[in-house]
């Protein structure tokens, strides 16, 4: 016994190497799935995808909120980038964005067009004397006539809409400052009209 | 004591008050009429099928959630109108996409769902028989000759004396 052989040697370590490999597979599957499931926690289930995006948007007729006597249809998305916007005066989130719809409109040239949602007409007005009136015009869905079109099933939903009448995006719950700079508002300066 | 009177009275009062005044808005599937028979049936197990968005975990059959309640409505009015479960679908799917359905189609975006499962069973089987097949054919490993003269020198001492480990 002086010295190991050299080949066997080698087959050894060879073989304690590939035993090694072999160990590390239920670890490695391990980690595979705890990345797939951490990045499913991420995911909220609650936005659910809407199938309407990059098709024309549902047509609608409806009463504007303000004036009954007014009507509101598709013809107000045409020409302009618009953020259709449905809120409601019931619904905490959509006071929580008004600010920041306020100052998109005031800021942006994006038009920005209320939908206002199972909601009535003097607690919508209202809440627009008390908070400021961000919309070009609201149109007035208390029955939730459009909005089933529309696929909207909380408020509040952002759409934005380009000059042809086509929704682009589809945003669920509040838009905050984040949501505007990162995600909609490249989306809105991608599908302005190239004119202006 | 006084604590848990308070506390019994308290929950006595709140059950008092869901008596009376729960959920006025709750909703019961006769206020829709069907004058065929069997149209009941089938609406009721239409809207068994389809989701609600809201409550997620919820069918349109069983949510008190108000967006269920239009939709309902509007499955009513179009079964009245003597449309197809398929065409009543296919509205919703157009509007509310996939996730209306609590079966989702088999296309593309849905193969791992439908058939991961068997996936997973199947590669799981072949692991398990390569396994257990390899381990059959392993050779039982043979004793050594030391170890086979310990072996014969422990049954000659008929196990009276034990021997101690070293």
């Amino acid at each position: 016994m002086t010295t190991i052989t050299p080949p066997s040697a080698t087959a050894a370590t060879k073989a304690a190497t590939k035993a090694k490999r072999r160990a590390l597979i239920p670890l490695a599957i391990f980690m595979a799935l705890a990345a797939l499931l951490f990045y499913g926690l991420q995911l909220d289930p609650r936005k659910v995808p809407s199938p309407l995006v990059n098709k024309p948007a549902p047509v609608f007729e409806l009463e504007s909120l303000d004036d009954p006597n007014r009507k509101v249809t598709n013809e107000i998305l045409m020409g302009k980038v618009s953020l259709v916007n449905v809120w409601a005066s019931w619904c905490p989130s959509c006071r929580q964005e008004h600010g920041e719809l306020m100052q998109i409109a005031r800021e942006n040239d994006v038009q920005v067009v209320g939908f206002n949602w199972k909601d009535t007409r003097p607690e919508a007005l209202e809440m627009l004397r008390r908070y400021g009136n961000p919309y070009v015009v609201s149109a007035y869905d208390p029955d939730n006539r459009y909005g089933l079109h529309w696929g909207v099933y909380g408020a509040p939903e952002t759409f934005v809409v380009d000059g042809e009448g086509i929704i682009r995006y589809k945003h669920i719950g509040p838009v905050d400052r984040n949501v505007w700079e990162t995600t909609i508002r490249p989306i809105v300066e991608q599908y302005r009209p190239q004119s202006s | 004591m006084i604590h848990r009177v308070r506390k019994l009275s308290l929950s006595l009062a709140l059950i008092a008050g869901t008596l009376a005044f729960g959920n006025p808005s709750a909703y019961t599937l006769e206020e829709f009429k069907f004058e065929q028979p069997g149209q009941h049936e089938a609406f009721r197990d239409l809207i068994a099928k389809l989701r609600c968005l809201v409550c997620q975990n919820e069918s349109l059959a069983g949510s008190q959630a108000g967006v269920a309640q239009d939709l309902r409505e509007e499955v009513y009015r179009m079964m009245l109108e003597g449309q197809s479960d398929e065409e009543i679908v296919t509205f919703l799917v157009d509007r509310y996409g996939d996730f209306v359905l609590y079966e989702p189609p088999i296309k593309p975006s849905t193969y791992i769902l439908w058939f991961g499962p068997f996936i997973f069973l199947g590669v799981g089987g072949y692991l398990l028989f390569r396994t257990l097949g390899r381990k059959k054919d392993e050779p039982e490993e043979d004793l050594t000759e030391a170890e086979r003269a310990r072996l014969q020198r422990l049954l000659a001492a008929g196990g009276d004396k034990q021997e101690t480990i070293k």
